[in-house]
């Protein structure tokens, strides 16, 4: 089913590095987009906070996301063992 | 009317399966939900089959609009994962799967928790087969750890059910309080059904071990099941809300670092029970309708998404992060799917997701649970990243692995376009699930401040997961196992019982040594008085002993002869 001998003659789109920044860039541009469109209408919401700061939820977002990978990152430490642990302990 | 109890067609029929083979087999398989769900679209509410026995009255079939949304998502779930399954030469597998749809059903139509809870461990012990199918030595250990932890909370299940009869006279399954032993049985044995924390390791144990077809029709029905017997045993027990919000934050860390995505997505499923959970625990008409259509579309995504792994377990052999990437250039449908189902599990606007989830979350907004409120954000943020990104990402694309593997099979194509074209067409048309939810529905999801505010929560969660792929903080996948709380049971404790019993070894052998020295002790002196040349054993001459009597007599006469 795999076959790493042929090379592989189709190039595809993402191949090109440059393409992949285009998204990257394209994804901050929609990201700014999404900020200044909360400047433009207005807000139906339960809690005040959630109308003080433009792109509130944009914030929120960012920084839960990245407090998550970075926890996890510190709890690998913690809880990482080889592949095999489980089958290592059950032969001792 | 209704001629037969839902399910039951699914049952039967699944006993005269070994009488067709190759494609009328499939086609027969088809059949059975397809005649089940027919039989649901004209049935009327009510109860139906009551009977009694042992002085229980049983009420088998109870039809109502809550039983009946689990009762059409459990028909197309079988019936999506039936298809999935046509490739399979396996009877084991294809009877095992329609008899656990088949139980599920039946279990979301039980009136009364008798009925409940033998469906409750007909599905333990049909789906435990759809584990061991995968014959490797490992998914054995798997599903027996399974079967141990289902059958024990079947076997709650009905202790909790005859203690709550003998309180109350009343075997029906009904709204409960949590007061008294007999529902607080029942809750947990529900609970370990829906994985709360700390009773939720059996799904991330064994779902991964399943067979490529059968973690889909696992993914669909015992979980599921579960979310419905608490909706329809506890809604508004506020201590359901803490453990939703826990369930919704607890199992996402270990999402970012598991290398293995069928585990990944088994820890996104039980993510996302934390939504429904939370859901019954606010317990209003807008969060209740909230966990049903959550669990409606739910189970339509994550059968996309763990089919698509399915696919590439099948076509390259391993589900681990390290080992794949690139795979889109030679799986293009399955990874277009994929990412349909990644959308709908986001909540992307236009997607299953967005239309189910954000009930609750309002739900939780507008009764002023602001601190859950916060959770479910953030757990909403978090879910794009490991299911939505995470996902698609480390299979399809990230750096090439050079695999070539072959597109999925017609079959599980199919299976795969049904339930993602039914993704969007719900996130497109809601109504068309709102209108059959248990009440009626007084909301618009799309309004312009909840697809501003959600698009930026999920673009800028996506920001975040490309600023450290770029500035390299992202953590690699790597080979390895995380220790998550079923190591309390699969290690701390036979180590501690190892510990207790050496224990035991060494107090019972320093017992034994002073037991044989005091025994030592006493035998000693024993021998210096009774033994061979001890004072009290010694033997004297028939002689000498009767000259000895006779004289102690003599003695005895003259003493009686000088006092009278």
């Amino acid at each position: 089913m795999e076959d790493n001998s042929e090379p592989n003659k189709k190039s595809f789109w993402l191949d090109n590095k440059k393409n992949v920044d285009k998204i990257w860039y394209a994804l901050i541009l929609i990201c700014a987009l999404t900020v200044l469109a909360d400047l433009f209408y207005h807000k139906h919401v339960e809690y005040s906070i959630e109308d003080i700061i433009p792109g509130m939820y944009g914030w929120y977002g960012f920084i839960g996301a990245v407090f998550l990978v970075l926890a996890a990152k510190i709890l690998r430490k913690i809880l990482m063992r080889s592949e095999n642990y489980y089958n290592e302990n059950q032969n001792d | 009317m209704i001629e037969l109890p839902p399910g039951l067609i699914l049952i039967v029929g699944a006993f005269l399966l070994p009488f067709f083979h190759g494609n009328v087999r499939n086609i027969y398989m088809l059949l059975l939900p397809i005649f089940g769900i027919w039989g649901l679209l004209t049935v009327s509410n009510g109860v139906y089959f009551p009977f009694e026995i042992f002085g229980y009255n049983l009420s088998p079939v109870r039809i109502d609009r809550l039983s009946l949304l689990f009762g059409y998502i459990f028909h197309i779930a079988a019936i999506i994962s039936l298809i999935y399954a046509f490739h399979l030469k396996d009877t084991v597998q294809q009877m095992a799967g329609l008899i656990y749809a088949g139980a599920a059903i039946g279990g979301a139509f039980a009136g009364d928790l008798i009925t409940l809870f033998i469906y409750w461990e007909i599905t333990a012990i049909a789906s435990v087969f759809l584990i061991w199918s995968s014959r490797t030595e490992a998914s054995f250990k798997a599903g027996m750890r399974y079967l141990i932890i289902q059958v024990g909370s079947g076997v709650l299940l009905l202790a909790g059910a005859i203690i709550h009869f003998h309180k109350t006279g009343s075997i029906a399954f009904d709204k409960m309080n949590l007061s008294g032993l007999g529902p607080i049985l029942i809750f947990v044995a529900f609970g370990i059904k829906a994985a709360f924390p700390l009773l939720h390791n059996w799904l991330v144990d064994a779902y991964p071990e399943a067979t490529v077809t059968g973690t889909v029709f696992l993914s669909a029905f015992t979980t599921k099941l579960a979310i419905y017997a608490l909706a329809r045993g506890f809604p508004g027990t506020e201590m359901l809300i803490w453990i939703g919000a826990t369930m919704t934050a607890f199992p996402i860390f270990y999402a970012v670092i598991e290398n293995n995505l069928r585990r990944v997505l088994t820890y996104s499923l039980n993510n996302q029970l934390g939504f429904m959970v939370v859901g019954i625990g606010i317990g209003t008409e807008l969060s209740i309708n909230g966990t049903a259509a959550h669990a409606f579309s739910h189970i339509l995504y994550k059968a996309v998404l763990f089919m698509s792994m399915g696919a590439v377990l099948y076509r390259t052999g391993t589900i681990k992060g390290s080992e794949l990437g690139g795979l889109y250039k030679t799986m293009p449908y399955t990874t277009g799917f994929c990412i349909v189902g990644a959308a709908s599990a986001s909540a992307f606007p236009l997607f299953s997701g967005f239309i189910s989830k954000s009930l609750i979350v309002t739900a939780a907004a507008v009764e002023g649970h602001w601190f859950v409120w916060g959770v479910l954000l953030f757990a909403s943020a978090s879910v794009f990243y490991h299911s939505g990104i995470k996902i698609p990402y480390f299979a399809f694309f990230q750096h090439d692995s050079g695999k070539r593997p072959q597109e999925a099979p017609k079959n599980m194509l199919a299976a795969m376009g049904i339930a993602a074209f039914l993704c969007i067409a719900i996130g497109v048309y809601p109504y068309w699930l709102y209108d059959i939810l248990p009440y009626n529905v007084d909301y618009k999801p799309y309004t312009t401040t909840h697809v501003v505010t959600q698009l930026q929560l999920l673009f800028f969660s996506a920001l975040a997961f490309g600023w450290l792929m770029r500035t390299g903080l992202y953590p690699p996948e790597l080979k390895s196992t995380n220790l998550d709380f079923d190591w309390s049971y699969r290690v701390f404790i036979p180590k501690i019982l190892n510990i207790v019993a050496n224990s035991i070894k060494i107090i019972n052998a320093s017992l034994e040594s002073v037991i044989h020295k005091i025994l030592a002790f006493v035998n000693a002196n024993l021998s210096k008085h009774h033994g061979r040349s001890g004072i009290l054993a010694r033997t004297s001459s028939l002689g000498g002993s009767v000259t000895m009597i006779i004289s102690v007599l003599a003695v005895l006469i003259i003493i009686f002869y000088f006092e009278t």
